[in-house]
């Protein structure tokens, strides 16, 4: 008798939690404010959609995020669906903390059909993917209108190709009677944006590729012409210098650079700082072209099995949905990572050449970020400071780079 | 229970809340460095396997550990006697002086109580080329050209040295006020009346008495200076370390193992070492200031 009834109620309790629970999953992120934002009111627009599940949204401070995500794991208390940095994907799979896409729902063609090229290449690891990401960001050419003027040079008309680059940035340098230079044609910071720039761009325009396709092998070491250029610009145009106003952005942004290269999430404060900025394409060279692209995607992790995971899957499938990119676009100021949604800002003046270089844009696989641009900042230091060549700087880079590669490579058994 | 034991008890009661904070606080995170110190955590995976000493083998053939542990030592060899010699002039000089004294100490003091991430910044901006930095501006006026400070592989660790010997300097020079104020007069007084010289009453007088606070003072320092981070963090481009390694330090190379590559075997193991290197100084602090001189 009693037996029976415990089956009866615990019948019940199962039947109760299936019909009246809300499925629950947890989202975390790293607090920026405007993002923050946004996917609040995201996420009450998702609950109507889909009255049956309950999003809880969880912000860390991002110097604390991989912490606690790290000690999140072993006490099984993590999110179901984590906003990582797309170069820390490999990191967070082989420890064991993201779940690959399930292909049934993320197909080839749903990725080709909803994203950039260079987004499915991102999100892969060891041939899974495993993020969808909202928003992406692509580098341009920012360039001070004024300042062109003040030069006699069209403030309507920036650099297309690499060579009026060093023209106009020539035009545009100012010195002291000591030689010192008090006004950058061309900030060169490769701690900032450079360093993406040479690698991603450069390099390929002076034909060559940063890496093999598998990103086991460096290989920018054989267009040592790439990183002569850079160097040129400060060694023999002196157009600018690493550190030249502290960093490229304090220059451009009080005036005292006429040219920079920088990401999309700078709109905002150049806006903000009252510059009369333009935003052009990246200069081509021998007629190719090349970008830079980076983004924040969405991954599942281990936590999210069954009713969650499906509650999940639509949460991601709904952050990177049409309407989202361009909400973010407005709210946040990142570009739309769905061509089709991108057509629709390819007109305007500030946007616009950032989304168009996503069409060509490389998401550079990165293992150890911080490493690997220390290499890069490191080939120019040497080559600008100690005189070295830019031969034997690339090659130095590439060894101290390839070291770090492989280290990677063999820590995931590859 | 005799009256006596319940005191000790109580006692032991009353320690029991700090020996917990210790125990927990700051044994178990020190102990545990140790233990990572012999694995491969990455930061993020649930595992640590065990690699034995190979983290210690990998940071002694790796470079860059090296020169931050030579950087270290540079820091420590200019920086020490530097901040001692200039303090104790400071002092001496301070000390014979009666009117407005509390204002020259609130001087020499100002950089010390500002906080260190202000100031690294400040002189950051000061050693800027020209345009920005005012030193250089300085030497444009003099018709000198102009330094690299810190962009250059040479001048970027002296540079941060003198910025961190300023923001020292006011702490010693309060240490050895005090210290010259505990001296007796009368030594002083009865030699002068035997007929020593200035110089002997400093030599022989002033700084054997002022010895246990040079002692002091030197071994704080030379902790304060192996462990150097903030300065060289907001000083160089990106909290690199740079240009090239050049002002990179060992606790910024630590630093960047952990929380940049996540390597947390190779960054413990040189925790590690660099707890060897203060021990050492700790043991032989102990036994020189133990030491009892009778004049």
């Amino acid at each position: 008798m009693r037996k029976y009834l415990l089956v009866v109620l615990s019948l019940l309790l199962i039947l109760s939690v299936s019909i009246f629970a809300k499925v629950k999953i947890v989202y975390w992120q790293y607090y920026f404010e405007t993002k923050v934002k946004a996917i609040d009111e995201l996420i009450k627009e998702f609950q109507k959609l889909y009255p049956d599940i309950e999003v809880e949204h969880v912000t860390f401070p991002y110097e604390s995020f991989n912490e606690k995500v790290a000690s999140s794991v072993p006490a099984g208390t993590g999110p179901d669906v984590v906003n990582l940095y797309y170069g820390w994907i490999p990191k967070y799979v082989t420890s064991g903390y993201l779940q690959p896409l399930p292909e049934n729902e993320f197909s080839d063609e749903y990725f080709q059909k909803n994203f950039f090229a260079f987004v499915p290449k991102g999100v892969e690891f060891m041939g899974k993917r495993y993020a969808l990401p909202i928003a992406v960001r692509s580098l341009a050419l920012f360039w001070n209108k004024d300042l062109f003027k003040e030069a006699g040079l069209d403030p309507q008309r920036p650099p297309r190709t690499l060579q009026e680059l060093v023209d106009m940035a020539k035009k545009l340098t100012k010195y002291d009677k000591q030689g010192n230079i008090v006004q950058a044609g061309l900030a060169t910071q490769p701690s900032g944006q450079g360093h993406h720039w040479i690698r991603e761009v450069l390099t390929r325009q002076f034909g060559g590729a940063p890496y093999s396709d598998d990103y086991t092998k460096v290989t920018y070491q054989d267009v040592p012409a790439a990183l002569k250029f850079y160097t040129d610009l400060i060694t023999v145009h002196k157009v600018g210098y690493p550190g030249f106003m502290n960093d490229d952005i304090t220059a451009f942004t009080s005036q005292a650079a006429a040219m920079n290269i920088d990401g999309s999430f700078r709109i905002a404060s150049l806006k903000k700082a009252g510059i009369n900025f333009g935003v052009a394409e990246l200069p081509e060279y021998n007629g190719i072209k090349s970008n830079f692209a980076s983004f924040w995607a969405n991954g599942i992790t281990k936590n999210a099995t069954g009713e969650k995971l499906d509650a999940a899957i639509k949460f991601i499938k709904f952050l990177s949905s049409d309407k989202v990119m361009e909400i973010w676009l407005e709210k946040v100021g990142e570009l739309p990572a769905n061509p089709a949604v991108a057509q629709k800002y390819y007109n305007d003046p500030i946007y616009g050449p950032f989304l168009k270089g996503l069409e060509y844009a490389h998401a550079t696989f990165f293992v150890d970020e911080t490493a690997q641009r220390q290499v890069m900042m490191d080939a120019v230091d040497k080559v600008w400071l100690k005189g070295i060549s830019p031969e034997q700087a690339f090659k130095e880079s590439a060894q101290t780079e390839q070291a770090v590669l492989d280290k990677f490579w063999k820590s995931v058994g590859k | 229970m005799k009256l006596r034991q319940k005191k000790i008890l109580t006692a032991y009661l009353f320690l029991l809340v700090p020996l917990t904070f210790f125990a927990f606080i700051r044994f178990y995170p020190m102990v545990s460095a140790f233990y990572i110190s012999f694995t491969d955590w990455n930061i993020i995976s649930p595992v640590k396997n065990f690699v034995g000493f190979s983290n210690y083998v990998k940071i002694f053939q790796d470079q860059v550990f090296r020169v931050s542990l030579l950087n270290t030592l540079k820091y420590v060899l200019y920086g020490v006697p530097s901040v001692i010699i200039l303090s104790l002039s400071l002092a001496l000089l301070l000390n014979n002086i009666t009117k407005f004294q509390g204002f020259y100490r609130l001087v020499y003091v100002m950089p010390y109580i500002t906080p260190l991430v202000a100031t690294s910044w400040v002189w950051r901006w000061m050693y800027q080329k020209p345009p920005t930095g005012v030193i250089n501006n300085f030497l444009n006026f003099l018709g000198l050209p102009a330094r690299s400070f810190l962009m250059s592989t040479t001048e970027a660790l002296p540079s941060i040295v003198a910025t961190t010997v300023w923001i020292e300097v006011g702490y010693c020079v309060i240490i050895f006020l005090a210290g010259l104020q505990s001296i007796p007069k009368e030594y002083l007084e009865a030699a002068k009346v035997d007929g020593a010289n200035r110089r002997q009453l400093l030599f022989r007088i002033t700084i054997p008495l002022l010895n246990p606070v040079i002692v002091f003072l030197s071994v704080m320092e030379m902790i304060m200076f192996l462990r150097i981070f903030t300065q060289v963090y907001n000083m160089s481009d990106q909290g690199s370390g740079g240009p090239l390694n050049s002002t990179k330090p060992l606790v910024l190379y630590i630093y960047q193992k952990a929380f940049k590559s996540f390597d947390m075997g190779t960054a413990t193991a040189a925790t590690v070492i660099l707890f060897l290197i203060i021990l050492a100084i700790t043991v032989i602090q102990l036994k020189v200031l133990n030491r009892k001189v009778q004049y």
